[in-house]
């Protein structure tokens, strides 16, 4: 151990404020880095989902559109 | 030789490959992190000229070297892609730009904290911090080409060009303090032959910089993961793999 007691620790030989800076902005920019690439995740995997969602919801749509006709179009015939 | 890559090029195994290793890495990470940093701080001597203001390096010059270093990979990964247009080192490029800038703005800032009580100013444009800073530029303007297209590939290749230009700023970055006068101290830890360094200050020094190698590992892991998805989310694997995943936060909900 390099210091006599935990203030002398925290003073850093009067270079406290500089030491402590650096250290502090350092840890703050990598623990923001580090959760805005997990969330990051998160997203692109809910953003991927809500896409397939919409997909999926449109073909239906059109399934049901093609059904529809489909039934129409053989009533028509029936009712000539 | 080589075979044993091959599969890696397939965006769902590497995107599994590197799933695999985001745990393993991330305890390393704490593990040197921890001794190093402590080490650094609490129990490395002081600098007899500098003092306690030193502690500052075991951050500062890894970041600095890894704000290069990285640079250096994604270099590397945008060659590839132009070249032989390899789908997915676009995406390692895209995952390793916000990272390498990161480390820039660490470099600097810490730079800048250290400068204060050894030069007497936060900023002097001088040679070294005036490349560093151009460095960062270049990062951002890599990030921002990388959105800037719908179309992935084109983003690729513009902001592989554009990082392909600016490798130029590496070797300037690494002589400037060789080439010009400057403020700024020449290397301690890389001179060729035997680091300039004493024992109890290289120790602490080569556990934390191989602590923020395996962080920044981890961290490009995982925006490669994301990179990967976004960049096959039509296909049928990424599809499955979604749709999983959220019958799996259902479950948790309920």
């Amino acid at each position: 151990m390099q210091f006599d007691s935990f203030s002398a620790f925290i003073d850093m030989g009067g270079y406290g404020f500089y030491v402590w800076l650096s250290y502090g902005v350092a840890a703050a920019l990598l623990i923001t880095l580090l959760f805005s690439s997990i969330s990051g995740h998160q997203k692109t995997i809910k953003n991927i989902a809500q896409r397939k969602l919409r997909e999926d919801k449109l073909r239906q749509v059109r399934k049901q559109k093609q059904e529809k006709q489909l039934k129409s179009n053989i009533s028509e015939e029936v009712t000539e | 030789m080589w075979k044993w890559l091959h599969p890696y090029a397939n965006p769902e195994v590497s995107y599994h490959f590197a799933g695999k290793i985001i745990p393993w890495l991330s305890a390393l990470a704490a593990l040197f992190l921890s001794i190093g940093l402590i080490w650094a701080l609490a129990f490395a001597p002081a600098d007899y000229q500098q003092g306690d203001s030193f502690r500052i390096f075991y951050i500062h010059v890894p970041a600095a070297s890894l704000s290069m270093g990285i640079y250096f990979g994604m270099a590397i990964a945008a060659f590839t892609s132009l070249v032989w247009q390899f789908k997915l080192s676009d995406a390692s490029a895209a995952a390793m730009a916000p990272v390498g800038a990161t480390f820039t703005a660490i470099a600097l800032f810490t730079g800048a904290a250290w400068g204060k009580p050894m030069w007497g100013t936060w900023w002097i444009w001088d040679a070294r911090l005036t490349s560093e800073l151009i460095l960062l530029f270049l990062y951002l303007g890599v990030m921002a080409l990388h959105s800037a297209f719908e179309d992935k590939n084109l983003a690729g290749k513009a902001a592989g060009i554009l990082t392909l230009v600016g490798v130029i700023n590496l070797p300037i970055i690494k002589y400037s303090v060789e080439w010009w006068n400057t403020l700024h101290q020449g290397s301690t830890v890389s001179k060729l032959g035997k680091p300039s360094m004493s024992v109890d200050m290289l120790w602490p020094f080569l556990f934390s910089f191989l602590g923020f190698i395996f962080l920044v590992s981890v961290i490009i892991c995982i925006r490669f993961r994301s990179e990967i998805l976004a960049r096959n989310s039509i296909r049928p694997w990424v599809r499955t793999l979604v749709s999983q995943h959220t019958t799996q936060e259902k479950t948790n909900a309920v």
